[in-house]
């Protein structure tokens, strides 16, 4: 009996102990395996295909950061959140990192403790309509009902918007995608709002994709981007730089393809930090000099990504819009790798 | 050496904690205690300091802030200006809603059930089987997304309504819609509004529905005068004077004075814009969840019956039957008067129940306390481990009132022993 105590208040001390830590990428290293929070099926961004391999936008973030950490994209453990669950999710520590559509706002920077990491996606929220409704603009949806899922600032922004322009409308609440667009092809709801690209996303998956128009009007700005528990800097660090340097590979022009021979070739000083061939920028977030390589490798650059997941040839047709490098007129901007 | 005669007392030893009968139960005792409370102590501190450690403080005044959200169909006045406290009203309210029509509603079906499972009739007692053991069997959750999805699936959106060959047609000489959304039903209007008594908390309930309250009280106050009279009558004459008239004109006359005084009308749901309005849409959301929350219950509530009814002796029914009773007669009289005092405790765990699985609405998207306070304001504000206490709490209170108020039933029906 005296052994039984003794055991489990070592266990004890040691679950408490292991909880107050914040060394996530010790725990990431030491458990082999990175938990990423994601959605629970968005086609385009995080869904699982019909194997069970997940693929997607934010998955290929997942991706980024297990190689940069451990070597190897595949070592992810993919976590389905709602929206009501992903922050609960990663302020227990369930998740390492959350690679979901979540939008950058004050208060979840600062009230929930979270910390984002970038931003991987200008977003803005939009209504989705049948055309035989007949509307052309969201001005004209006083008294309509719409689909909404809980939780999200998307639910904020409707009752925002609908006051400020004076309308009515019925919210129907709802918990997760498949669960909305259930409920907005069966016609109980006129109108489903969550941001455009998720819009354009299900929209891809209709059986009758033209027969349903995204509104005109972007009622809010949504900047999605991985986010991770705030206090934890150094693990902050390294999914920044991964994003930045998914980011700043495409503007140098370094691709899955290339990579192998600029990383010999460059010139580009900048390149040559990027990739690991001078100055150990690794060494100084606790990874090896080739942790940006290996991100870059696990699905190519930002570009790459964009294009194989969302971009104008997949069946979801999303436009570079501001999500365009700066160079090339948009928001996506790396801080320098120096 | 007087003192050596009495036996020595036993020096105490430490072991005799554990091999000695009048110390070892003490021992245990002391032992688990103090392992709960240090297992407590570790619970607690182990929150606290993670929650530090997450720099998150343990406070309330969220409840204070604008919630931002709608609620679809709130049963008090409420927009998204207002706070989250009110917002955990609302769905207090909406949990309070939805238990009471569940209780009510599973109560009679049950009774009814439990009945007809003891019917002479073989094929009707075997539907009957076939009803408890098909809801009993599967959780809950599948039949509140069946109901749900049946709605949704069979019914035709609201726009099915419009044009001038719609697909779909009210029913009830056009006063009722049903749609996959809601059910479009009439609503009361008044030529000659009185206006409304303001409760505070921008509560308000109408004159009208209060002159409505006070006269049927009143009326059924009279009825029962009449009738007292009549027996006073009989008692002392042996004539019982004809009072079913002065009921009926006590009961029913002044509601018809106050219906023509305030100019009541109903006001038939119209098609306009997106949706129905001038009437009141209720929700297939609430309609599928009553529904399922009743149909579930009520397979509980029918095994209960069953069981009371089967403790009653077969002698009671038989004795009945003698003196020339009905059957229906002899049920409603003899044995469930009897059964009510088996029934009843059980059937406050089924109430509690039913309470509890409310929480399930989130589900169907009706916004009951789980839905408000446990979801989105606690998704919002970030706020969990508040949230989840405050709502522990209220849930736990709301079941103690409702056992409390079952338990002063209980006490009404047992059995006397005088």
């Amino acid at each position: 009996m005296k052994k039984t105590i003794f055991l489990g208040t070592v266990a004890a001390a040691t679950l408490t102990a292991g909880m107050g830590m914040a060394d996530t990428l010790a725990d990431v290293k030491a458990r082999g395996e990175l938990n990423c929070g994601v959605n629970t099926g968005l086609v385009g961004f995080a869904a699982p295909d019909a194997n069970g391999n997940w693929t997607g936008f934010d998955i290929d973030v997942c991706k980024a950061v297990a190689a940069a950490v451990l070597g190897d994209p595949s070592k992810v453990k993919y976590v389905p959140t709602t929206g009501q669950t992903r922050f609960t999710a990663l302020a227990s520590g369930e998740v390492d990192v959350l690679a979901r559509n979540s939008t950058w706002t004050f208060s979840r920077d600062t009230d929930l403790k979270l910390d984002f990491a970038g931003v991987n996606y200008y977003d803005g929220q939009g209504f989705m309509v049948s055309k035989d409704l007949g509307v052309t603009s969201a001005k004209e949806l006083d008294g309509a009902t719409v689909c909404i899922q809980t939780g999200t600032t998307t639910e904020l922004n409707l009752a925002d918007y609908f006051k400020a322009n004076n309308m009515t409308y019925t919210p129907v609440n709802i918990d997760s995608n498949a669960e909305g667009e259930q409920q907005y092809m069966a016609g109980a709801c006129d109108a489903y709002t969550t941001d455009a690209s998720g819009l354009a996303a299900t929209r891809a998956a209709f059986a009758d994709p033209e027969n349903h128009i995204i509104l005109p009007e972007i009622i809010s700005k949504e900047p999605l981007g991985p986010a991770v528990r705030h206090g934890d800097n150094n693990w902050g660090d390294i999914v920044r730089w991964t994003l930045y340097a998914l980011i700043a590979a495409e503007e140098y022009g370094v691709t899955s393809k290339n990579i192998e021979e600029l990383s010999k070739s460059s010139q580009n000083p900048e390149v040559q930090r990027l990739l690991g061939t001078s100055d150990d920028l690794g060494a100084m977030i606790g990874l090896d000099a080739e942790w940006a390589k290996r991100a870059i490798l696990a699905s190519g650059n930002y570009g790459e990504i964009f294009a194989a997941n969302i971009g104008e040839q997949t069946p979801i047709g999303l436009a570079r819009g501001l999500n365009a490098q700066w160079t090339q007129g948009g928001l996506m901007y790396a801080m320098p790798f120096r | 050496m007087a003192d050596t005669a009495i036996p020595a007392k036993e020096p105490f030893r430490l072991s005799m904690l554990i091999y000695d009968r009048r110390y070892r139960s003490l021992t245990f005792q002391v032992i688990v205690f103090i392992l709960v409370m240090a297992f407590g102590w570790w619970l607690v501190s182990n929150t606290v300091r993670n929650l530090e450690v997450l720099g998150k403080d343990f406070k309330f005044d969220f409840l204070s802030q604008r919630a931002g959200y709608d609620i679809p169909q709130p049963p008090i006045p409420y927009t998204a200006d207002d706070t989250h406290l009110r917002a955990a009203v609302v769905g207090v309210l909406n949990t309070l809603i939805i238990t009471v029509l569940g209780c009510v509603a599973a109560t009679v079906l049950g009774v009814i059930v439990g009945v007809a499972r003891l019917s002479n009739n073989w094929l009707f007692a075997r539907l009957m089987t076939v009803y408890v053991e098909a809801f009993r069997n599967v959780p809950l959750l599948l039949w509140i997304l069946v109901v749900f999805s049946v709605f949704r699936e069979i019914l035709p959106p609201p726009n099915a309504f419009r044009g001038e060959d719609p697909a779909a047609s009210m029913i009830l000489f056009d006063n009722v819609a049903l749609t996959n959304r809601y059910t479009a039903i009439p609503t009361l209007g008044m030529t000659n509004d009185p206006g409304s008594l303001d409760l505070g908390w921008r509560v308000t309930i109408s004159w009208a529905a209060i002159a409505f309250i006070v006269v049927l009280i009143g009326g059924w106050l009279v009825h029962k005068a009449i009738v007292k009279w009549a027996q006073a009558t009989q008692d002392q004459t042996g004539q019982r004077p004809t009072t079913w008239w002065m009921s009926l004109i006590v009961m029913v006359l002044p509601s018809l004075l106050l219906i023509w005084y305030f100019g009541l009308h109903m006001i038939p749901p119209e098609l306009k814009g997106f949706n129905f309005t001038g009437g009141l849409n209720i929700s297939n959301a609430l309609v599928a969840l009553w529904l399922a929350l009743t149909l579930y219950t009520a397979a509980f509530i029918a095994e209960i019956v069953r069981a009371g009814i089967l403790a009653i002796s077969k002698g009671q029914s038989e004795a009945a039957f003698a003196l020339g009773i009905s059957p229906r007669r002899t049920m409603n009289l003899v044995i469930l008067p009897q059964a009510l005092r088996v029934i009843v405790p059980p059937l406050i765990s089924q109430y509690l129940n039913l309470m509890k699985n409310s929480s399930l609405a989130i589900a169907v998207g009706f916004m009951e306390l789980k839905g408000t306070l446990g979801g989105t304001t606690l998704n919002q504000t970030g706020r969990e481990l508040e949230s989840i206490l405050l709502m522990m709490g209220i849930y736990l209170i709301l079941s103690l009132i409702i056992s409390s108020g079952m338990n002063l039933f209980n006490a009404r029906v047992k059995l006397k022993e005088r």
